[in-house]
């Protein structure tokens, strides 16, 4: 009998284990929700799983009665719509700041600091501020997601940046590259699968201020709805919409974690 | 007609003098091989031969000009590691240097010029043996065919000279002596002007054309920062005299335990 440390499970068995918890966690909570609807039918607390299937098939299936849209396709794409400009912009920004950054130690020195000072600066502390000057439509919730995400994005971006090997940039210089060059053809491109990574880990907290900011001020959108129907205790549309922003996250960090081995199978080979 | 002159060259930081009084005249197409115990200023040398380290006193010239203190296409080098770029297959690699001279703004080419590279960067492949190696990235090379790769990378820019950072310290022995072999013959067929930093002695006396010791003839093991190294034997490979080794690597050995303690 090996030790325990070195047990390893086989492919199938990885994961049968993997499936374990979730199909644990699904039997507790029926049993929860039957324990508690036997008690008071009307109980609005732990909704039972036909329950979810309607409220599903209300949000998602049915047009609106009082709009005529389907909500929750609605509130998908506008949270979505929201999410994409504001982690598209912060990616943009990022990316050609952490270049200067981490690049050409002139711009370093004069804008470094201003960076680690600006990610210091807790983002929802200023979203009243944020309100206050962009109001209270799309712009404002795009600013708190790009000011929420774009500081540490330059940071990890100037960081790698400055990992690359100081032999690689002298060894572009000896075969003539110009400043701009040595950023074109070196520097872009080793960034390039950094900043697919750098997007993905960026994506829960701009989840995050997406969901915080729609919770204020919005009139459609995910968060908006969770929010809403909070005041009707209604767990049985809330449950499903987080399962939803849950599947949509994953859907997005899959596609960019396979586009990134798709793309640049130089970066992800080496490590192997 | 002279390619590297130094005269008087003096390197310190602060008060540590790394390399004291160097001085000495290379022609073209010789092979100098320089090796010295660690921490002796070999590759803070070489640092100043390709512009990234500039001399505290002295004057080093190329081709009668001082030297750019800047690196640039000039001088080829080829660092023990991370010499080729991750990036690019071995083809782009050795297609960059044209690339970059080609289009000043992005350093891409296209159409014919692009296939006019392509020819020349797979003729150079060939001569180093990677012609079946084209399309891969160096993390699918070997050490030993990375290395062959920055060879052609740096030697199809035709640099003044060429630079060679302990190139083969990571290599196995057998792919090690091909490698010497194909440097010896690039080295002939292109009248290239090399300087080679090795920490294995015997490699130093096997290739090139002459050696160059770099050592402490002045040592104050109390303070081996205290004086600077200096070449301290500049011998024509093939002419040395039995136990010239010997003493050569005693006094290395010497020294390098010296600044070990520190």
């Amino acid at each position: 009998m090996k030790k325990f440390i070195n047990r390893r499970p086989a492919s199938a068995a990885s994961w049968a284990l993997g499936m374990l918890p979730f199909v644990l966690l699904l039997i507790a909570y029926m049993l929860a929700s039957d324990a508690r609807l036997a008690e008071n039918p009307n109980d609005k607390l732990l909704p039972a799983l036909d329950t979810f299937v309607q409220a599903i098939d209300r949000m998602a299936f049915e047009p609106s009665k009082r709009t005529g849209e389907y909500l929750m396709l609605n509130d998908t794409l506008a949270s979505l719509q929201r999410l994409a400009i504001g982690v598209g912009i912060s990616a943009l920004v990022a990316v050609m700041v952490g270049i200067g950054n981490g690049t050409i130690p002139l711009i370093r020195a004069t804008f470094s600091p201003l960076v680690t000072g600006l990610s210091l600066v807790p983002p929802m502390a200023i979203l009243p501020v944020l309100f206050i000057v962009f109001g209270l439509g799309e712009l404002a919730k795009v600013m708190l997601i790009i000011i929420g995400i774009t500081p540490f994005m330059i940071r990890d971006l100037q960081q790698r940046a400055l990992e690359i090997p100081a032999e690689q940039i002298i060894k572009m210089q000896t075969l003539g590259a110009n400043t701009w060059q040595i950023i074109t053809r070196l520097v872009w491109p080793q960034l390039m699968p950094r900043l697919v990574g750098v997007v993905r880990l960026s994506l829960g907290p701009a989840w995050l201020f997406l969901i915080a900011a729609e919770a204020i001020a919005a009139t459609e959108g995910l968060g908006y709805r969770i929010f809403l129907v909070r005041r009707y205790l209604a767990m049985d549309v809330i449950l499903p919409y987080v399962i939803w922003i849950t599947l949509l996250a994953f859907a997005i960090d899959f596609i960019l974690s396979r586009y990134s081995q798709w793309r640049y199978p130089w970066f992800h080979g080496g490590k192997s | 007609m002279a390619i590297i002159e130094m005269k008087n060259l003096w390197k310190e930081y602060g008060d540590q003098v790394v390399l004291e009084r160097l001085n000495a005249t290379v022609q073209e197409g010789e092979f100098v091989t320089i090796v010295g115990a660690s921490g002796c200023g070999k590759t803070t040398f070489l640092k100043m031969l390709l512009g990234t380290e500039e001399a505290t006193r002295g004057e080093m010239l190329l081709d009668g000009q001082p030297l750019p203190p800047e690196p640039d296409d000039s001088r080829g080098v080829v660092f023990q590691r991370y010499s080729v770029l991750s990036h690019l297959t071995a083809l782009d690699n050795v297609m960059l240097g044209g690339e970059l001279q080609s289009n000043r703004w992005l350093g891409i080419s296209f159409g014919k010029q692009r296939r006019k590279l392509r020819k020349e960067a797979l003729a150079m492949l060939e001569s180093v043996g990677l012609d079946q190696a084209a399309d891969k990235y160096p993390h699918e090379l070997s050490g030993g065919m990375q290395q062959r790769l920055a060879l052609a990378q740096a030697l199809i820019k035709k640099p003044r000279i060429l630079l060679l950072d302990e190139p083969f310290g990571a290599l196995d022995p057998g792919i090690r002596s091909d490698m010497h072999k194909l440097v010896l013959s690039l080295w002939k067929e292109q009248k290239l002007t090399v300087f080679m930093i090795t920490h294995d002695i015997n490699e130093g006396f096997y290739l090139g054309t002459r050696l160059w010791v770099f050592d402490k003839p002045r040592l104050d093991p109390q303070a081996p920062g205290a004086y600077g190294a200096c070449v301290t034997y500049d011998l024509p490979v093939g002419d040395c005299q039995t136990g010239t080794l010997t003493s050569i690597n005693e006094s290395v050995d010497n020294t390098s335990r010296a600044i070990d303690r520190f």
